[in-house]
């Protein structure tokens, strides 16, 4: 027995005459926390909407705790939880009742209060859902999403349009899920937001998995050509690539006879890994199909 | 056999640990809680409150003060006619103009969706608007008739009879037109456009069901087509109930036929339901 909460093989999707999802391929292994990247229109959401069991696939296996997900029953719904990229909570609702309504459709909620303090409004809690602020109202819509105490919380695109104070929180409010020991699947396509929460990522580019791994090892990351940069005593400044930065920062030590000026060793950022990896694709991917 | 057996008592065991296989709430029980939610939203939007409860009562003061005559032999006065007959039209403005509306907003910003992602049976949902449309619908036609009653002389039914058919006609009235206001909300594209396309409709049933003007003026060919909709049969019935036996000769065919209005108003709670089962999405039509 694998102890995988979601296996996808040969996944596929068409919108008319385009592949959204095109042949993909998943395991997500339990209690892991796992990052979908990709450009916009490359199959992330559309992806993840056939793992909640909102949208028909085309073709491929899909399951997830267990089960079909386009079968899904209630017990099954029960077990995920589900934050989307774009909703409202009833408007004239306060936190405190939306969050207890939507407890009772769950078997065995966790405890609203609890809940309501984990995602930070508890000091909002009497407020009505019309007076919150975009990144108060993500945090609701995350407490729906863990209301009835998920196996597997799916997450997509959760911190778009959030301040970058707003996003620091959140990503705090992930890790603590995470923590507890709930698995996490979430789209973005911000980077550092993969990078911080992730331990292990997907890069969907034009509806395929193009690269998977530890966000520090993804496309052979780790194992890149570092840069090692440094100052010249006038002032300019210099770089070399090379496989073994430790030598050449030996010999810079012994050259300079101590501090080398303005030194930094760096190896490629997930950021030019990733671009890298979209590059050729991201022209020719479909249309984000909302 | 006994492998299986087994394996489902295993599988059986394993879920008694897992807090998730605990019973699922039931349809009856989570249909009360949203009930008792739909109906504290609906109070705290002061404005719906007051345009929904005020619309057929302004109606009904401007058409009973311009039109107040007796009517010729019928032993009532226009003003009468027109309290069963916005009362009528009050019923369906608190069930299918409400739903209509407020299901295609509600698909349109996605709280549908939201609840499909829930383990929430359907059913909850459905029972949930079931209760808000009797709510607002008994206050709604209680005010009506408290307003009929005390300004334009309206008898109110002295016995029991009289309460059991308004009770009826009520009941099957309301039913068929919360299920048509839930069956025209996967009609609009957008929440926006969910007025204008639910209100349309709704105003044209009042014009050729009698509702505006006195049934034996409407053309018949008119009065035909208001025939197959639910409110022509709902406004002559409380006709029946509110005005005196004699204002039957109003009626096209004479009297109230209560029997045909039954199999009506029946037949739409009936068609109504199947047409909602095949036609309600939770989703927007632009969201796949």
């Amino acid at each position: 027995m694998t102890d995988d909460v979601v296996n996808v093989r040969g996944l596929r999707k068409r919108y008319g005459d385009v592949d959204a999802v095109n042949g993909v391929d998943l395991d997500i292994r339990r209690g892991e926390v796992f990052g979908i990247l990709g450009p916009n229109g490359a199959g992330k959401s559309t992806t993840v909407e056939i793992l909640q069991g909102h949208r028909r696939r085309d073709g491929g296996d899909v399951t997830v705790l267990g089960q079909d997900p386009g079968r899904a029953s209630r017990a099954w719904q029960a077990r995920v939880g589900i934050v989307w990229q774009d909703e409202s909570a009833p408007a004239e609702l306060t936190v405190a009742e939306t969050v207890r309504h939507f407890a009772r459709y769950y078997p065995a909620p966790r405890d609203p209060d609890e809940v309501v303090e984990l995602v930070g409004l508890t000091a909002k809690a009497d407020a009505r859902t019309k007076e919150l602020s975009g990144g108060q109202r993500r945090r609701l819509d995350v407490a729906l999403g863990v209301i009835g105490g998920p196996e597997l919380l799916l997450l997509d695109e959760p911190t778009t349009g959030f301040d970058p104070a707003a996003r620091r929180q959140f990503w705090s409010l992930i890790r603590s899920l995470a923590a507890e020991g709930t698995t996490i699947i979430l789209t973005t396509h911000y980077l550092e937001e993969a990078e911080a929460l992730a331990d292990r990522l997907a890069v969907i580019a034009a509806g395929r998995v193009v690269a998977e791994g530890a966000p520090a090892s993804l496309a052979g990351r780790a194992q890149a050509r570092a840069t090692v940069h440094w100052a010249e005593p006038d002032g300019t400044a210099r770089s070399e690539e090379t496989d073994t930065p430790t030598r050449t920062v030996a010999a810079l030590a012994a050259r300079f006879d101590g501090e080398i000026p303005e030194l930094r060793v760096t190896r490629p950022t997930l950021e030019d890994v990733y671009l890298r990896l979209i590059g050729p694709t991201q022209l020719t991917g479909p249309e984000d199909k909302r | 056999m006994s492998g299986s057996t087994a394996a489902a008592a295993a599988q059986r065991a394993a879920g008694e640990r897992s807090p998730a296989s605990a019973a699922l709430p039931g349809a009856w029980r989570l249909g009360l809680a949203r009930g008792a939610m739909e109906i504290k939203l609906f109070f705290r939007q002061r404005e719906q409150v007051i345009f929904t409860f005020a619309f057929p009562i302004v109606f009904l003061f401007l058409f009973a003060s311009i039109f107040h005559d007796d009517m010729a032999q019928t032993g009532s006065t226009a003003s009468q006619y027109y309290v069963a007959s916005m009362t009528a039209a009050g019923i369906m403005s608190t069930s299918f103009q409400s739903l209509g509306i407020s299901i295609a907003i509600e698909r349109d910003e996605k709280a549908l969706r939201r609840l499909r992602g829930t383990p929430m049976p359907p059913s909850a949902y459905f029972l949930g608007k079931i209760w808000l449309v009797l709510v607002t619908g008994v206050l709604e036609t209680a005010a009506l008739l408290i307003f009929g009653a005390t300004v334009y002389d309206v008898d109110l039914p002295s016995d029991v009879t009289g309460w059991l058919t308004f009770g009826w006609i009520f009941v099957l009235g309301i039913t068929g037109c919360a299920l048509l206001g839930i069956a025209i909300s996967s009609v609009p594209k957008s929440g926006r456009s969910a007025t204008s396309v639910v209100v349309l409709p709704f105003l044209v049933l009042q014009f050729i069901s009698g509702v505006y003007i006195l049934v034996d003026t409407v053309p018949n060919w008119m009065l035909t087509i208001g025939s197959f909709f639910p409110l022509k049969w709902l406004c002559q019935g409380l006709r029946g109930v509110f005005l005196p036996d004699a204002a039957a000769a109003l009626e096209p065919a004479g009297s109230w036929e209560y029997g045909r209005i039954a199999l009506v108003l029946g037949a739409w709670c009936i068609g109504g339901l199947v047409l909602c089962l095949l036609t309600f999405r939770w989703k927007s039509r632009n969201d796949g």
